[in-house]
């Protein structure tokens, strides 16, 4: 059976399984526009580097529903450090797990999707969930909504500071077949809340997986939210991951994606900065090797004034890795007197190894300061031979090189139980 | 110490040491000057092992090894120190950081044991003092931003904490003020020894006050045309390089004349 025919069944029995649920229509809603825009293909503008068609050209388990053959202990294998103090949420499959998830901070509300849209929640819920898609126009976004079944709520009360991070671990069961996960969650920060997210990828398993994640996030005025995303999966594990965060009111953000592995990997990381003096930062690093492809989509659109956003993302390509970056600055009419800066800086490590980097601005004010940039290139030769000739083995030294040249990323991780652990990844990655 | 035989080199197609001898033993300071081109930086990077250029003739024996088969970190393990005309900025390299894998993996190199924190720590103070430098700067990305001043004098607190066999400072001097080059100097003179040695490559006589050589060689056209002592240097700065120009041609017509 191919996958267009698979989905259309899936989606029948979902939507006669699951009638009464207030996300019923949006997922109908989504299906049709699933079935009008199909999977992306090389000839839509937005995916022109990353095909991801043959992966829908495989066989995928899709589960909808919640019952997930996992236990706690085989979450241990997948804890970040530090998970001790911080509130742990288990997606299994894409499906929320809630026995696995631990929440310790007590002004934190974490709900099932479908209950928080019944409850007192149920405002937020309608008016903020799947705004992601006015955006995205295409299937990838669509068939997710589409199977929504559940997903996470995650909400944060005004002027409520959580202190301890919510580590979310997306794990795929895919030992015994391919696996199609759709993780999905919807977070609200109210005024003058904080919080702060990182969130992990892991496939078990040796069949492949692929993973289709949407995360939603509102930040209201005068909160501050922090996100990092660390993509160390299997070489078997694709993934189009999501970010879609809608600043409501003057607020801060700072999103880091680290990427170190995955056969396809695409992240979309939207900002949409709708109140005036919202600031923004955005940093990535990708460091590839084997087939992998990695690809960085990034929207800031900037609709109101006085509004600051900050990109950086920096690449290093080894092996036979092919890389994307793709970064849209929107200045809006109104939106004077914005500041926005983006930089896309990759070095390239083998001959075979490759990166297309796109900035673009579209400007529609006349005051503004904007500026974008990107850099292809080699390790620095001169450098190499200063620190051999101070005695360090070539090895060490490109090392060396390397791990300087992604610091500027990894300084802006403030977890200092993060900050080590992906220091460790990336020097595995480095071979030491 | 050092033996350079007939050393031909060049980058490209352009050929830049035209058979080139010099001897140091240690102990022994020497000063290379000469006019732009000579072939002065070219020396240094030879002996240092810098990829871009090729030796085509000639030999380097350096205590006993044959130092043109070595890597460049093979080389610094073996005692050698090239002190950079031009020091590398490496953004996101913590200056410590660097000085402290230099140190011990030329240990490695040698078999012997790496220098625990605290060891190292106190070596560190220990010349930080010697070289008047200070802890920010070494706490701050290697190079990156330094002042001219800062960079050079890095080299040289670098060279103190290796403390190399023979050091090869490629105008270590240019770009200093009168402050600077005396601090420099200092840190060079302390660490002179009966066991090591200096070559010092330099466009100017005013180094050489500070750090008095024992020779002193004129580098043009890819040779060393001639060598003498300290006075030679006072002798340059006083006719500048054209007399040793003038001489070199006049012995060439003269051979040339007496080939016909």
């Amino acid at each position: 059976m191919n996958m267009t025919e698979l989905f259309k069944d899936q989606f029948a029995q979902l939507q006669a399984e699951d009638k009464d649920s207030k996300l019923s229509a949006l997922r109908e809603e989504a299906f049709s526009a699933f079935n009008k825009f199909g999977i992306p293909t090389v000839r839509h503008e937005e995916w022109k580097y990353t095909r991801i068609g043959t992966l829908f050209a495989k066989d995928y388990k899709s589960q909808v529903s919640g019952q997930v053959n996992f236990s706690a202990k085989d979450v241990d294998a997948y804890r970040l450090p530090g998970h001790e103090d911080a509130n742990e949420l288990v997606f299994v499959n894409g499906q929320f797990a809630d026995k696995l998830s631990t929440i310790r901070s007590k002004d934190l509300t974490v709900l099932h999707l479908a209950e928080a849209a019944k409850n007192e929640y149920s405002e937020i819920v309608s008016k903020h969930f799947g705004h992601s898609s006015d955006y995205l126009k295409d299937g990838i976004n669509a068939l997710n909504t589409a199977f929504v079944k559940d997903g996470i709520f995650i909400h944060v009360k005004r002027s409520k500071i959580i202190e301890e991070p919510i580590y979310i671990y997306n794990i795929t069961d895919a030992a015994a077949e391919n696996i199609l996960a759709q993780p999905r969650s919807l977070i609200y920060l109210s005024e003058n809340a904080q919080l702060q997210i990182i969130e992990t990828f892991a496939t078990r398993g040796t069949e492949d997986s692929f993973t289709n994640q949407i995360m939603e996030v509102i930040v209201e005025k005068d909160a501050r939210f922090e996100y990092c995303k660390i993509q160390n999966d299997s070489a078997n594990a694709s993934q189009v991951s999501t970010t879609h965060i809608r600043q409501t009111g003057t607020s801060y953000v700072n999103a880091i994606i680290v990427s170190l592995n995955g056969e396809i990997v695409r992240n979309n990381t939207n900002v949409v900065m709708e109140a005036p003096h919202c600031e923004a930062h955005l940093y990535g690093l990708y460091f590839q090797k084997g087939n992998s492809h990695i690809d960085n989509h990034t929207i800031v659109d900037n609709v109101m004034p006085h509004c600051f956003s900050n990109e950086l993302y920096k690449g290093m390509m080894d092996e036979n890795s092919t890389g994307v970056f793709n970064g849209k600055i929107f200045v809006r009419q109104p939106a004077q007197k914005t500041n926005a800066f983006q930089s896309n800086k990759n070095i390239l490590l083998s001959n075979n190894a490759s990166v297309n980097t796109k900035p673009q601005l579209e400007i529609f004010a006349d005051d503004v300061k904007c500026s974008h940039g990107c850099t292809i290139g080699q390790l620095d030769e001169e450098g190499l031979f200063y620190l051999q000739s101070r005695g360090i083995p070539e090895k060490i030294a490109k090392s060396m090189l390397l791990v300087g040249f992604a610091s500027d990323i990894l300084d802006k991780i403030n977890l200092p139980h993060i900050r080590t652990y992906v220091d460790h990844l990336v020097a595995e990655r480095l071979g030491n | 110490m050092l033996t350079i035989s007939n050393l031909h080199a060049g980058i490209e197609d352009k050929k830049i040491l035209k058979g080139l001898n010099l001897e140091i033993k240690a102990g022994e300071v020497h000063a290379i000057m000469g006019p732009n081109g000579a072939g002065k930086s070219t020396l240094a990077s030879v002996l240092a092992g810098r990829q871009d250029y090729e030796v085509t003739e000639g030999s380097v024996e350096f205590l006993g090894k044959e130092l043109l088969d070595l890597a460049p970190e093979e080389r610094a393990g073996e005692g050698l120190f090239l002190g950079f005309q031009y020091p590398v900025e490496i953004p996101g390299l913590s200056t410590t950081n660097f000085i402290k894998t230099a140190v011990n993996e030329i240990r490695k190199y040698r078999g012997q044991d790496t220098l625990d924190a605290v060891a190292f720590l106190k070596l560190m103070k220990e010349k930080m003092a010697l070289m008047n430098i200070d802890q920010t700067l070494l706490s701050r990305s290697l190079n990156e931003g330094f002042s001219g001043g800062e960079k050079k004098r890095n080299e040289i607190f670098q060279m103190a904490m290796i403390d190399p066999k023979l050091a090869i400072l490629d105008e270590t001097d240019s770009g200093l003020d009168i402050d600077a080059i005396r601090i420099v100097s200092n840190g060079v003179n302390k660490l002179r020894s009966k066991d090591n040695a200096v070559l010092l490559i330099t466009h100017y006589q005013r180094l050489l006050d500070y750090i008095v050589p024992d020779f002193v060689h004129v580098l043009y056209n890819g040779r060393i045309v001639k060598s003498g002592t300290k006075e030679l240097a006072l002798e340059l700065e006083e006719k500048g390089y054209d007399f040793i120009k003038n001489e070199i041609n006049e012995d060439e017509e003269v051979s040339i004349a007496e080939k016909h």
